[in-house]
């Protein structure tokens, strides 16, 4: 065991891992992270803390994460690119560890045209996968990326993340060896609705060996209704959703939509189970963290282990 | 080259309005192959400037001129016997030529007539696109020919991110996404071996971030 991850126990412990997710809110109630994070505490295995997805100004990761780990859930804190160089990342990676963080994503994070300050400044000092050597170094090595020596280093279990559906299709297993080649020592996808391309990319992912040296966590979301669908069909970039998807959703009764939706859930989770080397789901589930534990339960997800 | 483009005629006159009699200074060079600020860009400029005073009832003379290069002192030095003629200069150069004009003349008003983009290169007619950031490190050897620096959104060095979609990026459907452009180039070399490269974070002291830059030649200093 490399970290003090509660993630990382479960995923060396063979178990089927499962992760959940907090927007923090826009503004500066705590309370509000805890009522979301409340409905998965004894649910996930750790809960990622999103970090001003897109491009909106959120509380902050770190500030989240430290709520929610009060509350005995491990947080995931997330950190992309766009918003700090690398002295800013570096400082919030030593501050969070030194509050009990262990375990956290790096992101590119989404361009801020899409948020609610496209006029802000675009940092990317350093992309993603520069990112994930930066922490690797940092921890294994006690090393700044600079160069210099870190007094007490930090020791992250460390995340990033695959879209396995964006394209160019045939770079997108190479990008995720180019992760673990960096150090990642767990992966969660983008959502995946279309399975069939999710599966050609895990036996791809397979076939290169890349499934013993990094824990791949499939990625999920509930669809809520047939708009919420057709929405993630069209509007999000990189995101595919085949049609018999949206029409299976639509197609229901307006007050039966929800339900469907977790249904398909439900059987997306059970049909990873089965992909060779997908070693846990993560729910994503927006806006809907109080369906969540429904969700978990009906995959036969719950009780979670105690490692 | 530097690309730029005119600023619009309203913020122009706010700069002229206190001015009886301005120079409107052309550059033979950048400006004048994206047609921002040449020769016939100064005639265009100072005919729509005139009628937008006389309409207003108001008289702003101006005088017409184009230097070779507003960037270099030499040709710079090509309006010292005149300037005092002025009570203002409007320059149509890029940045580099307001700035050389104005450290030259120093206690005349210079004014810039165009907003300069970037470094870029002609797609097709009437159609210009950045191409190089300048970062003082050209990684261009290792993507294909196709910068990452300048052409990707976020800048990524090993791309492309999730958001590339049937060889478009995600910011808008208008701009190619640069990991496509380098990755389809790398295959057409037979070159898809440095894709699996981790390329390390980079070094900005080579760009702006480490301070202005200068290039001193040695073996050109007189």
């Amino acid at each position: 065991m490399k970290t003090t991850s509660n993630l990382e126990k479960v995923l060396a412990a063979g178990h089927f891992a499962a992760t959940g997710e907090v927007g923090p809110p826009r503004g500066t109630d705590a309370e509000a992270v805890r009522k979301k994070a409340g409905h998965l505490v004894g649910k996930v295995d750790a809960v990622n803390i999103t970090d001003n997805q897109t491009a909106m100004v959120r509380m902050s990761s770190w500030a989240a994460s430290l709520i929610v780990k009060q509350m005995g859930l491990e947080p995931n804190y997330q950190m992309v690119c766009r918003d700090r160089n690398r002295l800013a990342m570096q400082s919030d990676i030593l501050g969070a560890y030194a509050l009990g963080l262990n375990t956290m994503l790096c992101l590119s994070g989404d361009h801020p045209r899409f948020g609610d300050h496209p006029m802000a400044a675009n940092v990317h000092d350093i992309d993603s996968i520069q990112l994930v050597a930066m922490v690797r170094r940092m921890c294994d090595e006690g090393l700044f990326q600079g160069g210099a020596e870190i007094s007490n280093p930090p020791k992250m279990f460390i995340g990033a993340a695959a879209n396995p559906f964006g394209d160019p299709q045939e770079l997108r297993v190479l990008r995720l060896a180019k992760k673990i080649a960096a150090g990642a020592d767990f992966v969660q996808t983008q959502c995946i609705y279309d399975m069939k391309r999710f599966k050609e990319f895990m036996h791809q992912a397979h076939d290169m060996g890349l499934t013993e040296k990094c824990y791949i966590l499939a990625g999920v979301t509930p669809l809520k209704s047939g708009g919420m669908a057709k929405y993630m069909a069209t509007k999000v970039p990189g995101m595919t959703v085949p049609d018999e998807i949206v029409k299976r959703i639509a197609g229901a009764p307006k007050e039966a939509q929800a339900e469907e939706g977790i249904k398909l859930c439900v059987e997306q989770i059970a049909e990873m189970r089965e992909i060779p080397g997908v070693a846990g789901i993560h729910l994503m589930a927006i806006e809907w963290e109080h369906r969540a534990p429904e969700i978990l339960e009906r995959a036969g997800l719950l009780p979670r282990p105690q490692v | 080259m530097i690309t730029a483009v005119r600023k619009p005629l309203e913020e122009i006159m706010g700069f002229a309005a206190p001015y009886s009699r301005v120079l409107l200074l052309g550059c033979n060079e950048c400006v004048t192959v994206c047609y921002a600020g040449g020769r016939k860009e100064v005639g265009i400029l100072a005919s729509a400037l005139s009628m937008a005073f006389l309409k207003e009832g108001k008289k702003l003379d101006i005088v017409e001129q184009t230097l070779e290069r507003q960037c270099d002192p030499e040709y710079v030095e090509e309006i010292a016997q005149t300037i005092d003629q002025y009570d203002a200069v409007f320059s149509m150069a890029c940045g580099c030529g307001v700035q050389t004009v104005a450290g030259r003349y120093k206690d005349k008003p210079v004014f810039p007539m165009v907003n300069t983009m970037f470094m870029g290169a002609s797609e097709r007619q009437g159609v210009w696109a950045e191409r190089c950031a300048g970062c003082g490190d050209c990684v261009l050897g290792r993507t294909g020919g196709v910068c990452p620096v300048a052409r990707c959104s976020k800048r990524i060095f090993n791309g492309p991110c999730g958001g590339s979609t049937k060889g478009k990026c995600e910011i808008d459907p208008g701009v190619d996404c640069a990991w496509q452009l380098i990755w389809d180039r790398l295959k057409a070399l037979g070159r898809t071996d440095l894709y699996s490269e981790i390329i390390p974070a980079k070094d900005w002291r080579s760009a702006k971030d480490g301070g202005p830059r200068r290039i001193v030649r040695e073996d050109l200093l007189s």
